[in-house]
């Protein structure tokens, strides 16, 4: 820096700086701090009225001089500048401070229903056996006589119609007892090789805590050339340690009777070592059910269940009353999410 | 099929516990519905005889006895019962003996008299209801014998829950054969001898119908004594199998048929006219049943007559008028078969059940008619005296049952179980089954005894190979196949994804009856003819859904009435109704929104689920096909407030509010939103199909079109649809006014147009006489003008 001319005016303009950097420090505001650059840099500012002086020095004095104001304005703009963004950044704190959500509170909700437990249940008996190669069949259920009965090798004042109390409707017409009738229209309209499961609601004359006049039934039928008992057992064994998840499950067979299958079997599971409990009806498909959809039985034969998914939904979810499922209590319904 | 474990050892004993026993009757086909103790656990309750009967010093109510119970010393016991006297015999609780209910006996001293022990009634040990006084014991049983044992009642009563093709175990012989099989263990099944004819008394027989009973056996027995009582083992048997013991001739008829399974019926032949004669019931006969019932008998009612009058239900019940009474002396006894064919469905229709009836119409041994008339001749004269005349055995045998031979191959029975058994398995099987066999080459040729009605065929026998054999010994173990792919179409969506994409829009699943209320269903459609259930189980499920909104609304009520504000369920299920002849039972989707359209949230207004709430999630459930909602009546629904659903341009369902007329009705507070459409409709599609995008720049130009109040908005759109040029790439509405600037009976609706060339940027030329086309058939169609 050249040496000074003029004591005054060098003391005026480092008094000047520092006292226009103080003030701009103390301006709370962007308006606040336009207001003090003009006094310093504005038309009549403390700097511009110093550069206006510089006119009535000497030629020689004069580039030092304004070299030394340029310098106190670059510094002086440079603080202005700070101050500005600082106030900008201040601003800005603020204004996000006042944004500020309660990230806590609860999403905007939509809701989500859930499926039916039996709906449920349902599909993983669907799923498990699609994985084994089973498609899925339906049928009615105002049924007539011939496919629920007649057909299924149980003629008209059969005693083992007895086993099961039927529904009647106008027309002649049956509620279907058993997704069985479905075994037989598939039958009518597809030729071996057959592997479909078949669930669906059946209806029969009963209600108390296990019975409810409508459940539900999944039909098994798998027709092939060389499909035995042992492919059953094996079958279902598979199918409810799946179900279950449950490697210890025990399941056993014992000769029972259905007039469509012969053999026929109960099949009964158990947990482990509690009791047993009945779970379905099985067997290989009696020879006069196939012949008289067209199907040579000395050619083709398989095993065919009956399944009741109510049950095994009241084994898996723990629950003990089968009304619960058909009384439909949104509160009940909603714990299988 | 109820009776006595001890009854069935007499028969067949096998080396098993009463559990493994019962296991074996399980696994073998007769399953064990319940096993039960005949009574309580009854240890240190002895046979005691009273010795002396004193007054109690302190009291008049009780008295000491002295009482011998087999030991040394006696016992001196304080008993109030009022016939306690000197020398009978009663059960006696020794010291530390618990009886039913707990109570522990024990040394008291009762009104200052010691008494060591109690002497019980019926009621205290829990083995009857006689609580009058002491158990009054046959006095020829020693004191100290076990009560147990004096009474026999170490015992369990076995329930099975036979199946109805194997009638011949609805008697003890013929559990007792099962058993014998499956365990090896020897069969002892009464000996019968033929009890000497000493008597020339008999009865002609006439069977008019011979295919109805084929075979009739009939016997007089005279001279019985009619007071003589039933044994006591008999009763004892007879009551543990669930039947009462009425009188000795009756009762040895029911012991006949438990014990072997034939139905016998025993008349006093006093009563009876002439022949006996099986004919089809005459026109207005009536016949007075055993129970009571009197019966007009309609013609196909087989009956057992004399010459002048009908005397029962053949096979099925006796009549009141020839039956036993208290001084009938000479019985004549009918043991006959009954085609299955002509029994079977009678009882159902008559509305009541028989024990002789259930085991005829299933089937009974006809070779065992004479064998068990002789054996209920033999039970007769042992305890009511008496002589026997002649056997008349009248047989038809081109109408008994035929029992043709069976050819079992052993091939075949290895390919229905999936398991190789031998020869010799097969052969024990028949053998120890009573089967009689032959052997041609490899296969067996089997022939069913009469008492088996459920061997027919191959397959019949194969079960009973595998049955004796053991189910659990035929191994799990699937055989290889040939694997098959199944078909996956891709365009259809599964009811499951419809289930779980509704469900993902905030709807619960439900599932109620297929049938429903009469009065839910008149109320919701009074036209609606559901069809109905003939027997329902109860009156509010008397017909058969025509819609799922009973069900729907029956648990919006159940809900709302627990308090819940805000309910959104769906059903898929079918609804029924008549086709001409037929039924049409289709797979519906049915919902219903009540409360408000969110759950209750902070940052949300609540307002109540409307129309559109609705119809929005039907749009999504059944994107990518398009739901249109046209106007529609239908009664349930309020009549400006309800739309036909069509999907991708068929008709699939309706949607609207619930008519305000069955609020009240229905008991609700406010309007749900329902809606019911075929599943089909959902689940149907189309593969898709992809196509380049057009890069030219897309157009947007907004119409607003003030049209009538009455237009719907969808006979414009759909009017645009088909005029619109190609490059017109999609057409919408977005907002509906009325109000300040429009006449009264006018609105406004504004229609987005979205334009875009495949293959040029389009012109503000193009653009608007594109806009002006379009607004040109809104005009000449609906009188539209633009909005100002």
């Amino acid at each position: 820096m050249p040496p000074f001319f003029f004591e005054d005016s060098m003391s005026d303009l480092a008094m000047i700086v520092s006292s226009a950097r103080s003030e701009f420090e103390g301006c709370a505001d962007a308006a606040a701090l336009e207001n003090a650059k003009a006094r310093y840099l504005g038309k009549t500012g403390a700097l511009t009225e110093l550069l206006k002086g510089l006119g009535r020095l000497s030629a020689a004095e004069r580039p030092a001089a304004g070299a030394a104001i340029n310098v106190a304005k670059k510094e002086l703009e440079a603080a202005l500048n700070a101050r500005r963004a600082a106030i900008a950044e201040a601003n800005l704190t603020q204004q996000l401070a006042a944004d500020a959500l309660d990230v806590s509170l609860p999403g905007r909700g939509r809701g989500m229903g859930t499926l039916h437990p039996l709906s449920r249940t349902l599909e993983r008996v669907e799923t498990l056996f699609h994985s084994l190669g089973f498609a899925v069949a339906d049928g009615p259920e105002i049924e007539d006589d011939f496919h629920n009965f007649t057909a299924l090798n149980t003629p008209e004042n059969h005693p083992a119609r007895s086993m099961q109390d039927t529904f009647y409707v106008e027309g002649g017409m049956v509620l279907r007892t058993h997704t069985s009738p479905i075994q037989v229209r598939y039958m009518e309209t597809h030729a071996p090789p057959i592997k479909i499961i078949a669930p669906g609601r059946v209806y029969r004359v009963d209600s108390d805590a296990t019975h409810s006049p409508m459940f539900h039934q999944v039909e098994g039928l798998w027709i092939d050339r060389d499909v035995s008992f042992a492919d059953l057992k094996a079958t279902i064994g598979e199918f409810l340690r799946r179900f279950f998840e449950r490697d210890d499950l025990q399941v056993r067979f014992r000769p029972s009777f259905f007039p469509f299958t012969e053999p026929s079997a109960e099949i009964d599971m158990a947990f482990g070592d509690g009791g047993w409990l009945e779970i379905a009806g099985s067997g290989q498909v009696h020879p006069n059910v196939l012949r008289a959809v067209g199907i040579d039985p000395e050619q083709y034969q398989g095993f065919a269940f009956g399944v009741g998914p109510d049950r095994l939904a009241m084994l898996r979810y723990g629950v003990n009353d089968l009304r619960l499922f058909y009384e439909n209590d949104l509160r009940f319904l909603r714990q299988f999410a | 099929m109820k009776f006595s474990e001890n009854w069935l050892r007499t028969l067949c004993n096998p080396p098993l516990s009463s559990a493994e026993l019962c296991d074996r009757l399980t696994m073998s086909g007769l399953e064990v519905e319940e096993a039960v103790s005949a009574a309580p656990d009854l240890a240190d309750v002895v046979v005691a005889r009273l010795i002396a009967v004193e007054p109690h010093p302190n009291t008049d109510r009780l008295r000491v006895c002295t009482v011998d119970v087999g030991t040394d010393a006696t016992l001196q016991i304080v008993c109030g019962a009022p016939n306690a006297v000197a020398g009978m015999h009663a059960p006696c609780a020794l010291e530390g003996a618990v009886l039913p209910g707990g109570k522990v006996i024990g040394r008291a001293t009762m009104r200052g008299v010691e008494s060591r022990g109690m002497l019980c009634s019926a009621v205290e040990l829990g083995i009857g209801d006689d609580a009058s006084g002491l158990l009054a014991l046959d006095p020829s049983l020693p004191p100290g014998t076990a009560l147990c044992q004096a009474l026999a009642l170490d015992d369990t009563l076995i329930t099975l829950k036979i199946t109805p093709n194997r009638a011949d175990c609805l008697s003890l012989a013929g559990i007792a054969r099962d058993v014998a099989a499956v365990t090896g263990a020897p069969l002892a099944l009464p000996a019968i001898a033929a009890t000497p004819v000493d008597f020339d008394g008999r009865r002609p027989v006439r069977i008019d119908e011979p295919a109805a009973c084929p075979r009739f056996v009939g016997r007089l027995i005279d001279g019985i004594d009619p007071k003589a009582p039933t044994p006591e083992w008999m009763r004892q048997r007879l009551e543990r199998s669930g039947l009462r013991a009425i009188s000795a001739v009756v009762d040895i008829t029911n012991y006949v048929m438990l014990e072997l399974g034939q139905p016998l019926h025993a008349y006093d032949d006093r009563l009876l006219d002439g022949s006996i004669v099986v004919r089809f019931a005459r026109e207005r006969e009536q016949l007075t049943l055993l129970n009571g019932q009197v019966l007009d008998l309609e013609s196909n009612l087989l009956m057992v007559a004399d010459e002048a009058k009908a005397l029962g239900l053949a096979g099925i019940m006796g009549g009141e008028h020839s039956g036993i009474a208290d001084d009938t002396t000479r019985v004549y006894l009918e043991g006959a078969f009954w085609s299955p064919a002509i029994i079977q469905g009678k009882m159902r229709r008559l509305g009541f059940t028989s024990d002789a009836g259930y085991r005829f119409e299933r089937g009974v041994d006809f070779e065992g008619c004479a064998r068990a008339v002789e054996r209920a001749t033999q039970l007769i004269i042992a305890t009511c005296g008496g002589r026997a005349g002649p056997i008349t055995d009248v047989i038809s045998e081109r109408d008994l049952p035929k029992r043709a031979a069976v050819r079992v191959r052993i091939a075949r029975v290895a390919r229905l179980l999936g398991v190789t058994l031998s020869d010799a398995t097969i052969a024990e099987a028949f053998t120890n089954l009573g089967l009689p066999f032959t052997r041609d080459g490899d296969d067996f040729i089997v022939t069913p005894p009469a008492r088996r009605f459920d061997l027919a065929i191959e397959e019949d026998f194969v079960e009973e190979v595998a049955r004796i054999h053991g189910y659990d010994r035929i191994p799990a173990a699937p055989r290889a196949h040939v694997q098959h792919m199944l078909p996956e179409p891709e365009g259809t969506r599964s009811r499951a994804v419809v289930k779980r994409v509704l469900a993902s829009l905030d709807w619960q699943e439900i599932v109620t009856f297929g049938f429903v209320s009469s009065v839910t269903e008149s109320a919701l459609d009074p036209t609606a003819a559901p069809i109905k259930v003939l027997n329902p189980i109860a009156a509010q499920f008397d017909v058969m859904r025509t819609t799922l909104l009973p069900g729907l609304i029956e648990t919006l009520k159940t809900n709302v009435n627990r308090k819940a504000s805000r309910v959104r369920i769906f059903e898929l299920g079918r609804t029924f109704t008549r086709t001409g002849a037929g039924v049409h039972q289709p797979l519906r989707l049915g919902g219903l929104a009540f409360g408000s359209a969110d759950p209750e949230q902070w940052g949300e207004r609540p307002r109540d689920v409307d129309f559109f709430d609705v119809k929005g999630d039907l749009e999504a459930l059944a994107a990518p096909r398009q739901v249109v909602t046209l106007r529609y009546a239908h009664p349930a629904l309020h009549p400006g407030r309800a739309a036909k659903i069509v999907v991708n341009n068929c008709e699939a369902g309706w949607l609207g509010e619930l008519h305000p007329r069955l609020l009240r009705q229905l008991e609700l507070p406010r309007a749900p939103v329902v809606f019911e459409v075929d599943l089909d409709a959902l689940t149907t599609g189309a593969v898709p199909v992809g196509t380049a995008v057009s890069r030219q720049p897309v157009v947007r130009r907004d119409l607003a079109v003030v049209v009538d109040e009455a237009l719907p908005a969808q006979v414009l759109l759909e009017a645009l649809e088909q005029a619109r040029p190609p490059h017109v790439i999609a057409l919408g509405l977005f907002d509906v006014y009325r109000g300040r600037g429009l006449m009264e009976g006018r609105k406004s609706l504004a229609i987005l147009v979205l334009m875009q060339d495949t293959s040029r940027t389009l012109t503000d030329a193009d653009i608007e006489a594109t806009a002006a086309q379009l607004l040109a058939v809104a005009h000449e169609k609906f009188g539209a003008t633009l909005r100002q």
